[in-house]
């Protein structure tokens, strides 16, 4: 019992063409942009939304292919909302039980099992309660106890915590994670946020304009992007380069030295952490030392994100003292420096 | 508010209790109140499903549906009875079948007074609904399906709550003009007391002979209109404020 997808979809000119495979008790992460298509993607999944093309089984089950759909309501499946869609004329138990009523359980068992679920969500005694009166996070709970109820195959998250704030998203994470550790299906989440897509995910596919540009755990995805948007997400800064031994010479010229030797066409991705800021040319071990210029800075928690101009351009971080220390206005023309084994280089 | 003022300060209050305790208007206001009930409720049944598909299907047409329903808003009320006359008439299209297979007469029977109303007071429910589906976030019709809801029940369970607000609205508006409904009724049921004369054709007869008597009858049909609006919107409307998400 697992899940395999290839999703065909034309969305006016965006041709979304992907493939997933989830085992079970698996969380994949679809990362990507806003307009990617990977709510695309989910609500094909989900069956509300019926592909172009294609291939979907969950186990031996067909749910798509190019002669059979099967709608929505029939598919075993739960899906957790952006912003939970909770039914506003339900209480929070009814809304709860509501997949248990539509599959045919009586009414007072459905209201006991789902009673068990707000409990082990953490929200026993708010079954009266209407969802307009819980709380974000209680409401997101909600939603996927609601989603959990009736043991699905597969559970479909769309984006389950960006509309948190950010202090309830932290505590509705970890427990997300825990629930979805016990959950034994597939699990699909689609998000744009790295973070979330790191810490609930087993493994992560990058969807950038219809299709899938990375994929893998997110430790790799982390640390080794393959695309600017991935670079961004996870702060690095992206350079495409042509490798000759321990030198890679960048497409947009200028020259990084790296650590260990590699040959042909490589990416080279440079922590912001790593590089070092100067008003002068150093002098010293590093072998990268560049001249660029400030292009602009914005602070990033205790530190000042600083992005420079340049034939190397790089993102550099610099703390608030140091930054003021040395004076540093848009437009200043300073030497940034980062260790060659500080350096992370891999074919593209 | 000034014709209304005028209604009230020109009303006989002090023989008041002997004109209203006329039989006539007892029969009058009766019929009245019943063939709007009556128009209404046949209005719900046709005109919610009419809006759910004007709102939420994609079916090639649905600008001419939309166009035949609205059509009685603008078409005056006396081409709406003669049409209906035309149709449903002793010699009318269906009306001639109904007649000669079925022996059913319409046309001068309440039930003239009611298919009358309901053809010129649908157009109002019809709008309210479609208008209260579209505003409502049909991601929770999303929501139902990934729940195991069929289409049914997500209308019955999720949509039609949801939008209640609005049927209960588009359903006084519907009431409303259906009590009001003077040209269609006229034309094609006739004004017959006891099974076609409604209030607004009392106060015309009664207009011609009894002036004091019509503005009793107009007082009648201003308190039963305000009552019931005031009544409903304590009730159901004062409801659609509250947020709905």
């Amino acid at each position: 019992m697992s899940l395999h997808a290839h999703v065909v979809v034309r969305r006016g000119v965006l041709l979304v063409d992907v493939d997933l495979a989830v085992a079970d008790g698996e969380v994949l992460a679809v990362l990507g942009p806003n307009g990617a298509g990977k709510s695309t993607v989910l609500r094909v999944l989900a069956g509300l939304l019926p592909p172009d093309g294609g291939r979907v089984t969950v186990g031996a089950d067909v749910w798509d292919d190019d002669t059979h759909h099967l709608p929505a309501h029939e598919r075993p499946l739960g899906m957790v909302f952006q912003d939970h869609l909770l039914f506003p004329h339900l209480s929070v138990r009814d809304n709860v039980a509501f997949g248990l009523r539509t599959r045919g359980v009586r009414r007072a068992p459905a209201r006991a099992t789902a009673e068990g679920w707000l409990g082990r969500v953490g929200l026993a005694g708010f079954g009266d309660r209407r969802p307009t009166q819980l709380s974000g996070g209680q409401a997101q709970r909600a939603a996927l106890a609601r989603a959990l109820v009736g043991e699905p195959r597969l559970l479909l998250l769309d984006e389950p915590l960006s509309a948190l704030d950010a202090r309830t998203r932290l505590t509705v994470r970890a427990e997300l994670r825990r629930h979805l550790a016990d959950f034994a299906g597939c699990t699909v989440l689609v998000s744009h946020d790295p973070v979330d897509a790191m810490a609930l995910a087993d493994r992560v596919v990058v969807v950038e304009d219809g299709v899938v540009v990375q994929e893998g755990t997110p430790v790799e995805v982390a640390r080794r992007p393959r695309t600017d948007y991935v670079a961004r997400l996870v702060g690095l800064s992206l350079l495409p380069g042509t490798a000759s031994g321990t030198t890679v010479a960048l497409d947009g010229g200028g020259e990084v030295a790296v650590a260990e030797p590699a040959q042909g066409p490589v990416l080279v991705a440079v922590r912001p952490e790593t590089v070092s800021l100067y008003l002068s040319r150093p002098d010293g071990s590093p072998r990268n030392v560049w001249p660029a210029t400030l292009a602009g800075a914005t602070p990033h928690g205790s530190t000042v994100r600083c992005d420079l101009a340049g034939a190397v351009p790089l993102t550099a971080d610099v703390t608030a003292t140091a930054f003021a220390e040395m004076g540093l206005v848009p437009g200043a023309q300073v030497w940034a420096s980062v260790k060659a084994s500080e350096v992370a280089v891999y074919p593209r | 508010m000034l014709p209304l003022l005028g209604l009230l300060i020109r009303a006989p209050w002090s023989d008041l209790w002997p004109q209203l305790t006329e039989p006539q208007v007892g029969q009058a206001l009766r019929l009245s109140l019943v063939s709007a009930t009556l128009a209404t409720l046949v209005s719900l049944v046709l005109g919610v499903p009419i809006a759910w598909v004007l709102a939420r299907s994609t079916i090639p047409g649905r600008s001419v549906l939309r166009a035949l329903v609205t059509v009685p808003l603008v078409l005056p009320p006396v081409v709406g009875g003669v049409a209906l006359f035309l149709v449903l008439g002793r010699q009318g299209i269906i009306g001639r079948v109904l007649h000669e297979q079925f022996d059913v007469t319409i046309p001068f029977t309440t039930t003239a007074v009611v298919i009358a109303e309901t053809f010129v007071a649908m157009p109002f429910l019809v709008i309210s609904v479609e208008g209260a589906l579209r505003a409502a976030d049909a991601r929770f019709e999303d929501a139902a399906a990934t729940l195991g809801a069929d289409r049914w029940t997500t209308f019955r369970r999720v949509t039609l709550p949801l939008v209640a607000p609005g049927v209960a609205a588009g359903a006084v508006l519907c009431w409303a003009r259906a009590l009001g409904e003077f040209g269609a009724t006229i034309t094609f049921a006739g004004n017959f007391p006891g099974t076609t004369q409604t209030m607004p054709l009392a106060v015309y007869l009664a207009l011609q002979s009894n002036p004091e008597g019509a503005i009793v009858l107009s007082l009648v049909l201003l308190f039963v209109s305000l009552a019931t609006l005031l009544l409903l919107r304590d009730r159901w409307l004062g409801r659609s404020g509250s947020p709905v998400t």
